[in-house]
């Protein structure tokens, strides 16, 4: 859909499910989801959070690819590893920042959220940002996001030294734009 | 004696709860070929009734579709409703009636089952009277049938006993709405949430109760408004709230006449909307004088300084909106506790607006039209009092009956247990209800189901209540028969007839006409469709209180949802109760009514030192009968564990995942720990979905609320103790169906 964005947001997540449950409903994957939902410390808090491909701008998962298997559209989504190249190898899995290809052992391939190319090529929403009840998935026009939400988006994502740059955005604290996941990122080790 | 007619093992094998994993002829199946047809309809399960479209082929549900046009959900769903097109197609299905023999239950003719139900309920009732047989409807069934349940109880088989299960849902806010503004029904629409600066959930998971209302508070706090939650636990919501108030179960009553206090006596109050719109202020300020911030923070644990802030956000918003559930409900105090949250929004003038109200979040499919038109005790059709003489004459009118025909008022639903127990009651009919699961203390529920005379059952699934039955009638899931529902909001919805009961299985409908006609005079069950028994009701409810006379199915169609009341055709219907303040009673006023504190009907002591709290999962739906036939809902919550917190775990010695028991007054019960510090150390919690060794209603207690009858499933005595091992007897799935014929 154009002008259409996709949007992360974990705050909201409540935890439900509905979305790695709608995933598996998709005809191509059968029953098996391509996204996820973790409770990140479920002893000490309730909170949730979903993982979608984040359709990186330069994406690691194609890079480390011995097969050139791994490609992305003209409009930036990652697709899942081109069957007749994939050879099962597990670097796209092993490397990928965010935790999203998964190896269909029984296909031998891997497979993973490609944003729904055959609903949003169609003009449709992707289906977990479709059914998500609390629209910590979203997938609007960017104006909206802007005019309707406290948080702003940011596509920008460290990982040590490493800086990732994303298709989907992730709702950060209207105070910063840019989410570091990295202990080190806070610390301070002397003056330079 | 209605015992089980085989081991609980024979009985789950053939009828399961076994798993359904793919639509039917598999994944494959539905890649090969499209379907042939898009039904725009509702989910099944609980109140929020979002709009989803059914994908169809060959007479079967074989996957959904999101209904991004539906205003209430616009495409969003929970997880029950995307795979709740599995329970179609089933192999647990009953595709013909059952009738109880030696060792089990055999296949049965419609003819054979339902003259021999007629025949031995109207034995029953010559050798002991015309109330010695009951009814149980449930709301879960469209409005039609609801309708329908009704009246076949009081003129097909005569009795004043019919009640329904949501005797264990909305009773004790639809006593305290009917008492207070006259009317039984949340007033304001869904939309107004957004719109409210203060939103405060008071005994309600709305994150798993009713997933899409997340939506509406989320964009609340988008639109800058400020969000509290009591809870004794953190629910998921609670993650975003401003304020959290962890209350001691059963104890909201201190917490709002504290709230109530704080607003009184810091001059909070609205002056001229109590003087204008109110009736009974005074009787009601004079108890809330006693319960400063400091008495209320000893008795429901939450800070005093939590209570003031609480109560001062409240009234000092130009908008605030109180949305409450079950945990307000479900206490021999209930109806108190949902009086003290109105009390404080007509205080403080927050009602009648954009924006402002209380609103009651309803839990069951239908649990708001399920109640509206006659199948509860003491209710006619619109909402009417059975007592009320004028009620009883126009209802009769459009009955073809005199009034003296119609029943007086009978016993609720867990009072016609009882009386089971007792023995008055020894013949009993049950449609949409799954008592011994969802009834509190099964132990007693099990003794009293097995002293019936007879027993029948309406039911799609076996449910564990049904394994007593003597026959059991194949009724129809929701998407086989056309109808209303009326979800959370007030809104008259349209259910679709997706596909046809499959194989020898009837529509619920039809059942109950061809029940009725056997037993009563067969002129006042000639409905050939739904549309006729709606047709019926809306003159039933014709100038009632829920006045459905304006509304039809093409005007729900065209409107998508038509909000009661709605009396005439050319009716726009009611968004907004209460604008301008005026109120359904009489006078036009809303009426304060006074709140006692009472103390729990299972009162902690030295033996039973823990509170115990009971609720719901977001993959499961009531008793389970549907979502536990469900493979990846099954998979979502595979068992229920008890959840408690570290502070009360450590010193017994109980570690995460380690198998505990529960003892209570009644019985006890084994499962495992889940060890989080996202509940009250003096509380436990235990999700009721399941059945047998499962049932968290193993240990709950028969207490009533006086008003409502509504049991108190949210507060019980309990004792926690490590136990060596897991408990002995069926899993909570069964193995694997055998194949079976056609």
């Amino acid at each position: 859909m154009f002008g259409y964005e996709f949007y992360v947001d974990p705050s909201r997540c409540i935890g439900c499910k509905a979305c790695e449950n709608a995933c598996a409903e998709c005809d191509t994957h059968r029953g098996t989801p391509m996204i996820h939902v973790d409770f990140i410390d479920r002893k000490n808090t309730i909170a949730t959070v979903p993982t979608v491909c984040m359709h990186c701008r330069n994406p690691t998962c194609a890079q480390v690819c011995p097969a050139d298997a791994i490609k992305m559209t003209d409009d930036g989504v990652v697709q899942s590893s081109m069957k007749p190249r994939c050879v099962a190898c597990n670097n796209c899995v092993l490397a990928c920042p965010f935790g999203v290809p998964k190896m269909m052992v029984a296909a031998e391939q891997m497979m993973k959220c490609d944003m729904c190319y055959d609903r949003t090529s169609a003009g449709k929403r992707p289906m977990c940002a479709t059914v998500c009840p609390s629209q910590a998935l979203a997938y609007v026009e960017p104006e909206a996001i802007a005019a309707t939400r406290r948080d702003r988006p940011t596509d920008v994502f460290f990982f040590g030294r490493e800086r990732v740059t994303t298709k989907v955005r992730m709702m950060a604290p209207a105070a910063r734009d840019a989410i570091a996941l990295d202990v080190a990122d806070y610390m301070w080790e002397g003056g330079a | 004696m209605a015992r089980p007619p085989a081991t609980l093992e024979a009985l789950h094998a053939r009828y399961g709860p076994h798993r359904n994993d793919a639509p039917p002829g598999g994944w494959e199946e539905n890649t090969r070929r499209a379907p042939d047809r898009l039904v725009k309809t509702h989910c099944c399960f609980c109140g929020q009734q979002c709009g989803i479209q059914l994908k169809v082929r060959d007479n079967a549900v074989v996957g959904f579709e999101p209904w991004e046009d539906f205003p209430f959900n616009r495409g969003m769903l929970c997880p029950k409703g995307v795979r709740r097109y599995l329970q179609g197609s089933h192999p647990d299905r009953l595709l013909s009636p059952l009738v109880r023999e030696e060792g089990g239950f055999r296949e049965a003719g419609w003819d054979e089952s339902l003259d021999r139900v007629a025949r031995e309920l109207r034995g029953i009732q010559d050798r002991h009277g015309k109330d010695a047989v009951a009814v149980y409807g449930g709301a879960s069934l469209t409005t039609e049938k609801a309708y329908l349940v009704g009246k076949f109880a009081r003129l097909g088989v005569g009795t004043r006993h019919v009640d329904y299960n949501g005797r264990l849902c909305m009773v004790s806010a639809g006593t305290a709405y009917k008492m207070a503004f006259g009317v039984d029904r949340s007033p304001n629409p869904w939309s107004d949430i957004p719109k409210a600066q203060v939103l405060f959930v008071i005994g309600a998971n709305v994150a798993e109760c009713a997933p899409i209302t997340t939506d509406y508070v989320w964009r609340c706090r988008d639109n800058g408004g400020k969000l509290i939650v009591a809870d004794p636990r953190m629910t998921p919501i609670t993650r975003n709230a401003d304020l959290y108030l962890p209350l001691r179960p059963g104890t909201d009553l201190a917490l709002l006449l504290g709230m109530l206090h704080v607003v009184l006596r810091d001059g909070l109050e609205d002056k001229e909307f109590i003087a204008a719109h109110t009736a009974g202020f005074d009787a009601v300020a004079a108890d809330a004088k006693e319960w400063t911030p400091q008495r209320a923070a000893e008795v429901s644990g939450v800070p005093p300084e939590a209570i003031e802030k609480a109560a001062r956000w409240f009234a000092e918003a130009d908008r605030a909106m109180a949305l409450h559930a079950r945990g307000l409900e479900h206490q021999v105090k209930g109806v108190e506790n949902c009086l003290a949250v109105i009390n404080l929004c007509l205080a403080t003038g927050q009602i009648g607006r954009e924006g402002a109200g209380c609103n009651m979040i309803t839990g069951q499919g239908n649990g708001q039209g399920g109640r509206e038109h006659g199948q509860k005790c003491d209710q006619l059709p619109g909402q009417r009092s059975i007592a009320d003489p004028a009620a009883r004459e126009h209802v009769a009118r459009v009955w073809g009956v005199s009034p003296d025909d119609i029943p007086p008022a009978g016993l609720s639903a867990q009072e016609i247990m009882e009386a089971i127990h007792r023995g008055e009651i020894k013949g009993l009919l049950s449609i949409c209800f799954n008592p011994l699961v969802s009834l509190p203390d099964s132990r007693f529920t099990r003794e009293a189901l097995e002293k019936l005379e007879f027993f029948a059952v309406i039911d799609f699934f076996l449910s564990e209540t049904a394994h007593h039955a003597d026959v059991v009638l194949a009724g129809s899931l929701q998407e086989e028969e056309e109808g209303v529902t009326c979800s959370t909001e007030g809104r008259v919805i349209h259910i679709q007839q997706a596909v046809t009961p499959p194989a020898d299985a009837r529509t619920d409908s039809w059942i109950l006409c061809e029940l009725g006609r056997r037993l009563g005079d067969p002129g006042h069950f000639a409905f050939a469709s739904p549309r006729e028994i709606f047709d019926e009701l809306r003159e039933a409810s014709r100038g009632g209180v829920a006045d459905y006379y304006g509304i039809s199915y093409e005007k729900i169609d065209r409107m998508q949802g038509v909000f009661w009341p709605c009396p005439r055709p050319e009716h726009p219907g009611t968004p907004r109760l209460f604008e301008g303040a005026r109120f359904f009673h009489p006078d036009g006023k809303a009426k304060f009514l006074p709140t006692v504190w009472r103390p729990s009907g299972d009162p902690l002591d030295a033996t039973y030192p823990t509170l115990l709290t009971t609720g719901r999962l977001v993959g499961h739906y009531l008793s389970g009968t549907q979502t536990r036939r469900i493979g990846p809902l099954v998979d979502m919550h595979p068992e229920p564990r008890v959840e408690l917190h570290p502070r009360m775990a450590q010193p017994l010695g109980i570690a995460d995942g380690d198998w505990v028991t529960i003892t209570t007054r009644r019985d006890a019960m084994t499962l495992q720990a889940s060890v989080v510090r996202t509940i009250r150390p003096d509380t436990v919690f235990i999700p009721y979905h399941w059945a047998g060794a499962r049932s968290a209603n193993r240990l709950t207690h028969r207490s009533l609320d006086p008003r409502s009858k509504i049991p108190e499933f949210k507060v019980s005595a309990c004792h926690v103790t490590k136990a060596a091992g897991p408990p002995t007897g069926p899993g909570p799935v069964s193995p694997p169906a055998p194949a079976r014929e056609s």
